[in-house]
């Protein structure tokens, strides 16, 4: 069985894990907006804004270093952002050798911040995700009026996550069963493309049993019911001292995201 | 007329052209206990589907309570045919447990009281009262599959159609579902390959073979044709 531990919260039991969930996703939502909205260029906001989710790291008992490491992740991503460096205008910083492109500044700054921007918003999801347990999650959207279908698919997505993972870990399993050597040879006697056009398979092979599956999934879904009208138990009154807690951070970063765009 | 299931003359086409049921009639009476036994790919699993709508007859007639099968009738007869699938993966859709339970009488829109109770009550019928709140994906397959029965049970079903009920269990936790399974007053169509799981509950036994009903009588008569349950590729316990 694999376990997606990155995708529990962690142990602690902290102010910021018993808050009210519905409170925390729009936290979280507004933080990656006001996040997303900061002028490019703007580096002593992002610091500031860095700061403050550190900040919720050391109150949630989360370690700051492993927000930082996890967040990462989104790296490979804003690799888009570098085609701005030499696409931008004028002034020039200097010319890449062997192409010959130029670096532009203002292209530069404008990737460096994408950059920022998108460790930042990625960390306030690390954040939520690490204070509240994803079936609590998916209860807080629904009761935040979010469409049901929308809440439907991600938490089919959480359910079906591990079983595909699992999945994926059979069939690489087979096929290191089956991949043997004839003595004598090095590690593997195949060519990266053959390695790759097994790999390509199996992800195919998962597909089709993805396919197949949602197949049956909905059939269990009819046969108990299922017409596609949103359904749930009514969620219980906000508490008021969670909104106001939950306004702090959002109250922070929105005016640093004033002071920035003034200055 | 409830509790019962009428099939007649079902006749059945995949898309693709494949006859997976032809001329199939079968009738089930109130609290009766009937096993589907037959070789895998026999048509057992799409005569199932048929019981409660999901698929509809290429030809043919489905009956369930003295209800015809249609479009009209559906959400009636869903509450009524509990269907539990082979694979409680496939079943057990919702991260939680407690969602699960619920889905089914959360869509037969009852009063929140209500829906819990029965969660409650359906949980504790097949033993599984102290894991509302777990991750589907944690549990064992033996616990998935009380789950799987508790999520139509919850539903009050007149009627339950299992498909494999007892598939890739270890020996205890395939005793203990069949001891659930007898404890249940209802009318009962199971499609199993266990034939020992057969002649302990079962007082009736259809044989599927080739998409037609091969035979069709007491259990005692039928396990104990040996010639017969070579012909269609099975076993006596």
């Amino acid at each position: 069985m694999i376990q997606l531990q990155h995708l529990n919260p962690t142990e602690a039991d902290t102010a910021l894990h018993r808050l009210d969930p519905r409170v925390k996703l729009i936290v979280a939502l507004s933080l990656i907006l006001i996040t997303g909205l900061m002028p490019s260029g703007a580096f002593g906001a992002y610091i500031a804004l860095f700061a403050l989710m550190m900040a919720e790291a050391i109150i949630a008992r989360v370690s700051p270093v492993l927000v930082v490491a996890r967040s990462l992740a989104v790296l490979p991503f804003s690799l888009a952002a570098v085609t701005l460096i030499f696409t931008g205008p004028e002034p020039y910083l200097a010319a890449l050798p062997v192409t010959g492109w130029p670096i532009s500044e203002p292209g530069l700054v404008q990737c460096v911040s994408i950059v920022f921007k998108s460790l930042i918003s990625v960390q306030a999801a690390i954040l939520l995700i690490a204070t509240t347990h994803f079936t609590t999650l998916l209860w807080a959207m629904s009761s935040l009026r979010i469409p049901g279908v929308l809440v439907a698919i991600i938490s089919f997505m959480y359910r079906y996550l591990f079983l595909l993972a699992d999945e994926a870990a059979r069939l690489s399993r087979a096929r290191d069963s089956r991949s043997a050597v004839p003595a004598g040879s090095p590690v593997t006697a195949r060519s990266l493309i053959f390695r790759a056009r097994t790999t390509g398979r199996m992800i195919g092979s998962l597909l089709v049993r993805a396919f197949e599956r949602s197949e049956r999934v909905y059939n269990a879904m009819l046969s108990r019911g299922y017409t596609g009208a949103p359904m749930q138990i009514d969620p219980p009154q906000l508490c008021p001292r969670d909104v106001l807690i939950g306004l702090i951070p959002v109250l922070i970063a929105a005016s640093l995201l004033a002071i920035s765009l003034i200055i | 007329m409830h509790h019962t299931i009428e099939v007649e003359n079902l006749t059945y086409t995949y898309p693709g052209g494949h006859q997976a049921l032809i001329d199939v009639s079968l009738s089930v009476g109130p609290d009766e206990r009937v096993a589907l036994v037959g070789p895998n790919g026999a048509g057992k699993s799409t005569l199932m589907l048929h019981l409660n709508g999901i698929y509809r007859p290429t030809s043919g007639q489905v009956t369930v309570g003295g209800l015809p099968v249609t479009d009209d009738n559906i959400g009636q007869i869903r509450a009524w045919v509990g269907l539990v699938f082979q694979n409680p993966d496939d079943q057990l859709f919702n991260p939680r447990v407690f969602d699960d339970v619920a889905f089914g009488p959360l869509h037969m829109a009852l009063p929140e009281e209500e829906v819990r109770r029965r969660v409650d009550a359906a949980l504790d019928a097949v033993g599984m009262q102290d894991y509302a709140d777990h991750i589907s994906h944690h549990l064992s397959l033996g616990q998935k599959k009380r789950v799987a029965i508790a999520t139509v049970l919850s539903m009050h079903p007149k009627i339950l159609v299992l498909d494999e009920p007892t598939a890739g269990l270890d020996p205890r936790a395939r005793r203990s579902l069949i001891n659930l399974l007898d404890s249940m007053e209802r009318t009962m169509l199971t499609a199993t390959h266990d034939m020992r799981l057969v002649a302990d509950l079962f007082t009736r036994v259809v044989i599927l073979d080739n998409s037609r009903v091969a035979a069709d009588g007491p259990t005692g008569d039928i396990l104990s044709d040996g010639a017969l349950l070579t012909e269609h590729g099975l076993e006596a316990p």
